[in-house]
């Protein structure tokens, strides 16, 4: 009886492992084939010598790493870094209230006001981005109603300028701040907002002190979620800086389709995951604290 | 709640800021006129242009033959994963190494593809962007079932297999029927990446067989046209559709 | 710890596995012989299908039509915007499924050089008699062994003559602008004319792989940025003719479009010279239609049929017969239609600097970087 039992065990671990590899293998390969080597590969390359048509060629080296320190490209990452960082800002400052207000309208236009927010979401990025270069050209609608209406004589120079990638970064993530932000104001305790109002504490107050670093962690996964894609964004800053505003994402694209300059572009994409892998990193760790703090509270 | 006062304020600014461009692109793509910005009273006739576009037209097709099998392969693999992944490990790390092409930047994972593709000397063509679209298709499909497992309850598969029935059987009778809702969705979110993706397909794609986004990107760059406005206008109105269905639909099931 | 230290050197591990796979792979990549394939004259066309990358809007739009008619062979178009785009995925991988690519001469010389290329066949290409004798003599390939010329011209400075109170005749129109043209200013991105305005200006040559040279080019360029409106190889004709952008560095062809839609818009070649370009018709060695291949070549070369293309965009084409054909109509319309052989060869023609090329590379990326 005790062996046959024994036996079962055994085969049903076997059969269990077995199912085990048929769900988990397929998946598993295929991110380890398609990710995990492609990014392997491309961190080897940053190590190798450039091959004239493209591709890399030996001696192994560590050059392509010291270029990256030219001040030039130092520079093009500081104003990745300062663009992308304008643009978070941005969205904070109009996805907080805009977020917060929705969780304060009635149930049914909530589901609205949200669907509102993701629509242009959903539909293709290059026409987005499109859009602002027709709003922003100097013989777009934007200038035409400003020179109609008097208030400028000759058109302003708003298409290929920083402010015009900024604008269309912010245009393109910045549902991506507002629902995070909303659902954590959303699942946030009333009753602990109540108690401080109780207690005295101004609406004012209030907010500041309880709402705020409550819903400090969904607001810091919005920002990552905007700034993220912001940072390695090309498109953007081709079509609506003109070529003249160049961002990260533009010298790996360059690196890679147009300077043919492999280990190059692998540096510089080296660079960009790891300090956003930095900044998960760094998210992660305050959202440890603040989770921590408030089940103490 | 009742009043929410100031907090209009917002809200007005979101959405003229989401929507006047959206709008003017729509109402530019009824201008008669060639010249883009001046106004040459209302016409359809930049659709029938746009109907007219063959590389609009090849473009599509690209689109939707990459978009329809990333979805199968990604929404197979994916379920599968999940299941795996909340069935059979409690590893944490394994869940996050599969999700990770979800959120890893898109550049990264076209670059890595590119030399991928580009060391096994494989020619680059359609096949070579489903195949890229299926690594961050997966792990979509793999987050969305297994947050729906989460809240399944694995003991209707135990009492399954107590009952004689063997793994097979169990898994085609009881676990795809529970998640299907999830499956679906998944597929859904899967194949709406797929038809907008651009980065990815930029880099992994060969010249000859370029998919919508990559034409679309080709004709933006060569500034504002009728014909640009009038393909926004439709995609918009293609998208709007889809989102507010999904909406619905996902309404109704949450309803039963 | 020790278990992370264990990942990590796991990690290690497989870290170094790729490097060294990389470097086989690296290895074994340089090794391709260039002897050309054997071609079937009587090859059956109509079993054979053209996939063909040419720029957007250099080719008439019913150039597949045409082709099918005349010799059987259906054709598709790919559109690619600029020469470093198409490079880019000619050289990525082994077969990109283009059979001819339309790339300018000293990329068709790279290209060749990096053994990627089909020889032309000239037996099936009967229609290259009809080329100008200078044309099939470029720097970059003499004798047409390896590209074909498609169209051919000059860069220079293309403006809006009623824009701008004093017609530019130097590149220092370009670089140092009156003020009235501060910010209404485009120039070409790609890397070697990108650098044409500069060194051309500083009286060095085209083709100069000079450090100290190329360096005081890049100052120049960097100093000459901040009036810039863009960087546009592709659209300036139509900024210039909305009135944003008042000058333009261009492509001689590119700038009778703008001419077309505005006759105010003129082109002017610099005082300090300029280049003789050359766009080429070149076979993939990978392509599995290349009897195909040559008949397309052949014919576009067909006097007609390159008459035809040169009116649809508007650029000369080396092909003598063809310009016959053309007309002075369009020389009266566009001058620089009408400028011969000998007025082109004039200018020093643009041919590839090989290990050097990547000097321009890094110019090009610093210069659009800062």
């Amino acid at each position: 009886m005790a062996s046959t039992v024994t036996q079962g065990r055994g085969a049903i671990r076997r059969r269990a492992l077995g199912a085990r590899a048929a769900f988990l293998g397929p998946g598993l390969l295929y991110v380890t084939a398609f990710m995990t080597i492609p990014l392997l590969l491309v961190l080897s390359y940053a190590f190798l010598t450039r091959g004239r048509f493209g591709g890399v060629e030996l001696p192994v080296t560590l050059e392509n790493f010291a270029r990256a320190l030219d001040p030039i490209y130092l520079r093009v990452l500081w104003n990745s870094i300062l663009i992308s960082s304008i643009t978070t800002l941005l969205a904070l400052l109009i996805g907080y209230p805009t977020a917060y207000a929705i969780t304060r309208l009635p149930a049914r236009w909530r589901t609205v006001a949200l669907v509102l927010v993701v629509l242009p979401f959903w539909t293709n990025f290059l026409i987005r981005t499109y859009a602002w270069i027709v709003l922003l050209n100097s013989e777009g609608p934007i200038n035409k109603t400003l020179v109609n209406w008097g208030l400028i004589d000759s058109p302003l120079e708003l298409l290929y300028t920083r402010g015009a990638v900024i604008v269309g970064l912010l245009y393109a993530y910045l549902p991506l701040m507002i629902l995070p932000i909303y659902a954590s104001v959303e699942r946030l305790d009333r009753s602990l907002l109540e108690a401080a109002t109780n207690l005295g504490a101004s609406k004012f107050r209030a907010f500041f002190d309880v709402t705020l670093p409550l819903t400090l962690p969904g607001t810091m996964i919005g920002a990552i979620f905007v700034f993220v894609p912001s940072l390695g964004n090309f498109i953007v800053p081709e079509l609506l800086g003109g070529g003249k505003t160049v961002m990260i994402g533009n010298l790996i694209r360059d690196q890679f389709l147009k300077a043919r300059d492999w280990p190059f572009g692998a540096v510089l994409a080296l660079i960009m995951v790891l300090f956003l892998a930095g900044l998960f990193a760094a998210q992660a760790a305050v959202a440890r604290r603040i989770n921590g703090r408030s089940a103490r509270a | 709640m009742r009043n929410i006062g100031w907090l209009r304020l917002p809200l007005l600014v979101t959405y003229v800021f989401l929507y006047v461009p959206l709008v003017v692109v729509v109402v530019m793509s009824f201008n008669g006129s060639k010249q883009p910005f001046s106004w040459g009273g209302f016409s359809t006739k930049w659709y029938g242009v746009l109907f007219e576009d063959t590389a609009v037209r090849q473009g599509l097709i690209n689109t939707l033959i990459v978009a329809v099998g990333a979805t199968v392969i990604a929404t197979a693999l994916g379920t599968l994963l999940a299941i795996g992944l909340s069935r059979f490990t409690r590893s944490a790390l394994l869940e996050a190494y599969s999700l990770t092409p979800a959120i890893i930047p898109d550049l990264a994972l076209a670059i890595g593809l590119l030399v991928l593709f580009s060391a096994i000397g494989m020619t680059l063509g359609l096949h070579s962007v489903l195949l890229a679209h299926v690594v961050f298709g997966m792990a979509f499909v793999a987050a969305v079932v297994t947050a729906r497992l989460g809240q399944n309850d694995p003991s209707l598969e135990e009492a399954s297999g107590d009952l004689g029935a063997n793994a097979i059987t169990t898994f085609f009778k009881i676990t795809v029927p529970t998640l299907l809702p999830a499956i679906v969705a998944g597929a859904l979110l899967v194949f709406t990446l797929s038809l907008d993706e651009f980065v990815i397909a930029f880099f992994t794609d060969g010249p000859a067989t370029p998919t919508l986004p990559i034409v679309i990107y080709s004709m933006v760059r060569f500034g504002v046209t009728p014909e640009i406005n009038a393909l926004a206008a439709l995609l918009l109105l293609v998208s709007f559709t889809v989102v507010i269905a999904a909406q619905r639909i996902t309404k109704l099931t949450d309803a039963v | 710890m020790r278990g992370s230290a264990q990942k990590m050197s796991k990690m290690g591990a497989v870290g170094a596995v790729a490097v060294s796979a990389t470097l086989l792979l690296a290895a074994c990549g340089g090794s391709s012989s260039s002897a050309p394939a054997e071609l079937d004259p009587n090859a059956d066309l109509t079993k054979q299908t053209l996939t063909v990358s040419n720029w957007a809007g250099y080719y008439p739009e019913d150039l597949p039509a045409k082709v099918q008619e005349a010799i059987g062979t259906p054709l598709t178009i790919a559109n690619h915007a600029t020469n470093e785009e198409i490079m880019g995925k000619l050289t990525a991988t082994g077969d990109s499924g283009i059979d001819v690519a339309f790339v300018s001469g000293q990329y068709a010389q790279a290209l060749n050089d990096a053994g990627l290329l089909e020889p032309m066949h000239p037996d099936l290409i009967p229609n290259l008699k009809n080329l100008y004798p200078e044309a099939t003599q470029m720097a970059f390939d003499k004798g047409n062994v390896f590209s074909v010329p498609y169209a051919w011209g000059t860069t220079g400075i293309c403006y809006r003559s009623d824009l701008v109170s004093k017609a530019p005749d130097s590149w220092n129109d370009i670089l140092q602008p009156a003020e009235e043209n501060k910010g209404k200013i485009t120039a070409l991105a790609t890397e070697r004319w990108l650098l044409l305005p500069a060194l051309k200006s500083l009286g060095y040559s085209i083709n100069t792989t000079d450090d100290a040279e190329l360096q005081a080019a890049k100052d120049l360029l960097i100093a000459a940025k901040p009036n810039l409106l863009a960087y546009d190889d592709t659209t300036f004709y139509s900024r210039l003719i909305s009135g944003e952008a008042t000058m333009a560095v261009a492509w001689d062809g590119w700038c009778n479009y703008g001419t077309a839609e505005d006759p105010n818009i003129k082109f002017v070649i610099p005082k300090e010279g300029s280049d003789l370009w050359s766009d080429t018709m070149v076979v993939l060695k990978s392509s599995k239609n290349k009897e195909a291949a040559q008949a397309f070549i052949n014919f576009i070369l067909d006097p007609a049929n390159h008459a035809w293309v040169s009116e649809n965009i508007l650029y000369k084409v080396p092909n003598k017969a063809a310009m016959e054909q053309v007309g002075a109509e369009l020389a009266k319309a566009y001058p620089n239609m009408g400028m011969s052989p000998a007025d082109l060869l004039k200018e020093e023609v643009v041919v590839d600097v090989g290990v050097d090329s990547s000097k321009y590379t890094k110019v090009a990326t610093e210069v659009t970087s800062n």
